[in-house]
Parts: C-alpha cells; structure tokens; sequence
C-alpha cells in the first residue's frame, strides 16, 4: 500500500488534523453496542421463556443506555448545548441519525425493563420491547459508521468492516455481561452469544487489518497497538473460561464475562487510539491517495496548463 | 452558480484564488484575518520551520501561511512578466555573482497563504449534527457559533484538517470568508491587505476564468511545475471556492493531492452498517432459539 519512496510532506505535518474526541468516546462505543445488544438478548429470552435471563439483559440494556448520554454529553465542547443535536436529522450524519436512535432506544428500553422487573406499562411494553430489541441493532453498528464516515484513512478505508467489528464486540458484551450476572443454568443463550461474538472479533479483526494493509499499521504500534493486542489476549482467554466447565459455575461465568468485558472494551479503545495515529501521520493520508491518482482511478485535485 | 434553497436571495458564488506564485510571505493575511475576525492568538513559539510558526490551519488560525524551501532548479525566467523582468535578474546576479533564490543550485522559496477550501461538497457541513455549518447565499461554508455544541465531527470529517475546536472555548472555528463582509458588499480582510494581489477574492466563475489565464502564460514560460489545485468540479469535493495556484505537488505545501468529501461514501458505510446489524440480530437469533434454554 504505503510504498517505500519518501513521501513529500509539509515539515511532516498532519495533513488532517486527530479527533478532538477524548476517553469518554470509546467507552460510549462500549457502552452504547452492550445496551444495544442487551435488548435484543432480553427481546428473544422473553419470547423463550427464560424470564430471569429476560430481566437482567433488559436490565443492562437500560442501565448502558443511561449511561451513553452523560458520557456523549460531556465530551462536547459545549456540554450545555447537547439538545441542539436534535434541532436536526441528517441522514449524512450517523452522529444524526446516532442522535436520535439512542433517544429512542433509551425510552424503549426504559419501558421494557420497567415491565420486566415491576410488571408495570404492560401496553407500552408490548410495543417497547420489540422496537428496543429491533432499534438496539443499528445502536450497536452506527457508531462504527460515525467513524467510518471521516478523513481518518484507518477508519475510512474500514467502512465495510468496521461495522461487522463494533457488532461482533456488541454481542460479546451482551453476552458477556449477561453470563457474569445471571444464574449459568438460565445463562446458556447468553454464553453462546458472548462466544459467537468473541470469535466474530477474533475474525473481523484479522480481516480488517488484512484489508487495510500498510494503512492498518496502527493496530500494531503505540498505544492502538498494544490495546489491540490486550483485547486479543482478553477475548481469548474469557472465552475459553467462558466455554470450559468454569463457565458453567457462577464464580467461573463472572470471571470470564469480566475478561471478555475488558476484552471488548479494549478493542473499542484500540480502534479509538489507531484513528488519531493514522490522523498524524501525513504518509497515510496521502500515499494512498497518490496511489489512486498513479493507477488512473482518480484523477485528483490538481491540474497543470490545458 | 447560485446557492440553492436562497430562491431570490441567491447571489453568484463567492470565493479567493490564491495565486502562490506571487506570494511574498508577509503574513498580512493572517494579520488582517486575526484583527477582523477577532481570532485569539495561536502558537506564538519558534517552530524552526523556516518563517512558519502557525504551521497549520485550526481553530486560531484561518489563514497560513507555508513556507517552503527548496534546492530545486528553476529557470529565472520563471519570474513571468508580471514580476521584475526576468532577463533583468539574470543579469543582475552575473554582474554581482549572487543566486537569485530561483537559480540553479540556490534555493527555490515556495510560499502559499493556505486557507479554508470552501468545499462544493463540503464534508463538514455534511456531517454537522446540529445544523450549525451552514451554505450562505455566496455558497460558502460558515459555522454559527450560536449554534455549534463542539461535538468536533467535522473536524474529522474535513479532508484538509482545517476545521478544529478552540481550547476554553469549545466550539469549532473556521474561515467564513468574511461572511459580516460579503454582506456589505465588502471583499475579506485577507484579501484586501494582500499587497501582492496573491489572494484574489471575487465571483468564482470569473475567478476560474482568470485563474486559467495565469497558468497558460506558465505553460507558454516553460514552468511545467505550475498547477491549479481544486479549480475544476470533478474532483472528490466537487470544486473548491477557495483554490489555488501552486507550484509544486499538493502535498509539498501540506495539501491532499486527491481529496474525496468522506460523505461520497455514505451509502457504503449505512449499507455495511446496516447489514452488520442484521448479523448481529442473526447471531442473537442463533444464540438464544438455536440451543437450550
């Protein structure tokens, strides 16, 4: 991708600038795929009639939801102006659209798991509870396209897969947290959703950084690096725990819910930290771009004498 | 060219022609910028980087100014005409034996006062969740900081890295070219303190028209180098409004050679969302119906 030759630069100045997003971001990625994940969990124990399983999924499913907006809220510039996010929709903007979803989920979900512990709203929780477990899907993927849709090459150029990644790490959250806290013989649905989800990481990611390239170098080298290494050694490890006899005991079932938690939580962060190193560094941004001009598939923005 | 949705209130689009060969990197620019805008003070450390020390376009600085410093051979007849007549230079430095900066083996001295492109496809106001970056009625792009919550997604969004959140502040900030101006029938700041007419601001179709004129008398001069960056509508931001003459390749002066607004992708990314969820609800489907309870 990248090739050997010097790449020209401006005193090796960024040629886009990093996000000025901080830590609550990627802990919001986290939060908002295990809240999204968890409705649908619940939705489909429901209809199973595994109601304890039910219950603590919807009851993660609220308590992530609420936990999004302060964290959204506070990473603005202007904290006090996040209900201007409302004054519009933008389909061009999964921050947008983002917006509005998470509006949803979070009443929905909030009604559903009010019924699923009290009983109460048993009307609107007919309604609620399908919706959340429905809308809880997009919740969990769009903030993939919210980074997708950016400059940032290690991002951009993932847009197909990105959203495979975020939804896989969804699932094991989901079922990670699902399996820590419920009781393992009500717990089965949950631990195969958190190992589906663990190996649905341990593939997306290989196939991500296959198709980035030279571009992907990010997940290998500083901080991305290490945490992506860390989210792999997590995800393996709480999986195994996850899927041996330990798993079965509720002691072995935290411990595993607990690494493929932080296991996920990493892999978010390392996607997080690869966007600002492949943002400063200019070699990203424009050798593919030069290749694309080179191989006659772009034509580029410059233009001599006619 | 009209801005649309201004109906009667629609006038021609608006925007600067940066012309760097007849840049002389005296700054007035991002002076004058700083001093109508009321833009706060930015970096003021010694970069090192030759006269750059601002280095970058961002929240405190609309206009930048890069200075480049070559050894690369360029004729003196580059000067064209509009300059000191370049016969005149040569026979200037063989009588005192000094390099001009564009002799063989001396340095060639590039300087571009960089500034916000002004998009056709404008990525940022694309991706505004808040409505805050808007198109005016001369089609340019303008942040209301009444309205701007710095969620900073354009600052990711801007294939140029000029967009960028002001620190105690919050909000993002950016060249509106003079938006306050242009309603007054006035030309931006930057513009009018040029003293070298460097930076031309005007109705961008004729803008264009002027813009191919300068590059063909350095095509007829031999200055194969010259190039105009962002002057046609097919590129991957449609155009810019603010484009430029250069005399190097983009990236030597800290620009994109093939910038592409981010949203051109938009279908692809909601598509692969949208199917990665669908898998996600396949996968809880297999999870929870597929075995025991």
């Amino acid at each position: 991708m990248v090739p050997r030759a010097e790449p020209q630069s401006y005193y090796g100045q960024p040629v886009i600038k990093e996000p000025v997003w901080t830590w609550e971001i990627p802990l919001y990625f986290f939060t908002g795929g295990l809240a999204g994940a968890s409705s649908g969990l619940a939705f489909l124990a429901d209809l199973r009639g595994n109601k304890t399983l039910a219950r603590n999924a919807w009851a993660l499913g609220m308590a992530g939801l609420l936990a999004s907006p302060p964290l959204l809220i506070s990473d603005l510039g202007r904290p006090s102006r996040f209900l201007n996010m409302l004054r519009v929709f933008k389909v061009t903007s999964p921050m947008s659209v983002g917006s509005w979803l998470l509006n949803f989920e979070g009443m929905l979900s909030t009604v559903a798991a009010a019924n699923a512990w009290t009983g109460a709203l048993e009307g609107p929780a007919a309604i609620a509870k399908p919706a959340a477990a429905a809308f809880g899907l997009p919740v969990a993927t769009y903030t993939a396209a919210l980074i997708a849709n950016t400059s940032i090459p290690v991002w951009h150029r993932a847009r197909w897969t990105l959203p495979f990644l975020f939804a896989s790490g969804a699932a094991v959250s989901a079922g990670a947290a699902a399996a820590a806290v419920t009781a393992p013989r009500q717990a089965a649905p949950a631990r195969r959703l958190a190992l589906m989800g663990a190996a649905g990481e341990v593939i997306v990611s290989q196939l991500m950084e296959q198709d980035l390239g030279e571009l992907g170098k990010p997940y290998h080298e500083g901080a991305a690096g290490n945490l992506n290494r860390v989210s792999g050694a997590l995800t393996v490890a709480g999986g195994f725990a996850l899927a041996s006899r330990l798993g079965s005991r509720r002691s072995g079932a935290a411990i595993g819910g607990a690494l493929l938690l932080a296991g996920a939580l990493a892999k978010r962060w390392s996607v997080f930290r690869a966007g600002f190193q492949s943002a400063s560094d200019p070699a990203y941004t424009v050798e593919p771009q030069r290749q694309r001009i080179a191989e006659g598939r772009a034509r580029g923005a410059s233009r001599s004498a006619r | 060219m009209t801005a649309l949705g201004y109906g009667a209130e629609a006038k021609p689009r608006k925007g600067f022609f940066t012309d760097t060969s007849i840049c002389i990197g005296c700054k007035a620019c991002e002076v004058a910028c700083k001093e109508w805008n009321h833009v706060p003070d930015d970096n003021s450390g010694f970069s090192g980087h030759s006269y750059d020390n601002t280095l970058q376009l961002d929240a405190n600085t609309w206009r930048h100014v890069a200075f480049v410093e070559q050894r690369k051979p360029l004729g003196v007849d580059a000067a064209a005409e509009s300059l000191v007549e370049a016969a005149h230079l040569n026979e200037i430095a063989e009588r005192e034996g000094v390099e001009t900066y564009q002799e063989d083996g001396g340095i060639r001295w590039l300087m571009a006062s960089d500034v916000c492109k002004h998009c056709t496809h404008a990525a940022c106001l694309d991706v505004c969740p808040t409505g805050a970056l808007f198109r005016t009625e001369f089609e340019t792009v303008v942040v209301q900081e009444d309205v701007c919550n710095g969620c900073g997604y354009c600052v990711t969004a801007c294939p140029f890295g000029v967009l960028d959140q002001r620190e105690d502040d919050g909000r993002v900030w950016k060249c509106t070219l003079c938006y306050d101006r242009l309603k007054d029938d006035m030309e931006p700041a930057c513009a009018q303190a040029c003293p070298t007419n460097s930076i031309q601001f005007g109705d961008l179709d004729e803008l264009r028209e002027r813009a191919e004129k300068r590059l063909e008398k350095f095509s007829a001069a031999g200055v194969e180098e010259a190039r105009l960056y962002g002057a046609d509508e097919e590129d991957g931001v449609g155009g810019f409004g603010a484009f430029f003459l250069l005399l190097d390749e983009p990236e030597v002066y800290g620009l994109p050679p093939d910038p592409v607004a981010t949203t051109r992708h938009v279908g692809h990314v909601w598509t692969a969302a949208l199917a990665a969820a669908a898998a996600l609800g396949a996968a809880l489907a297999g999870a929870v119906m597929g075995g025991r309870r």
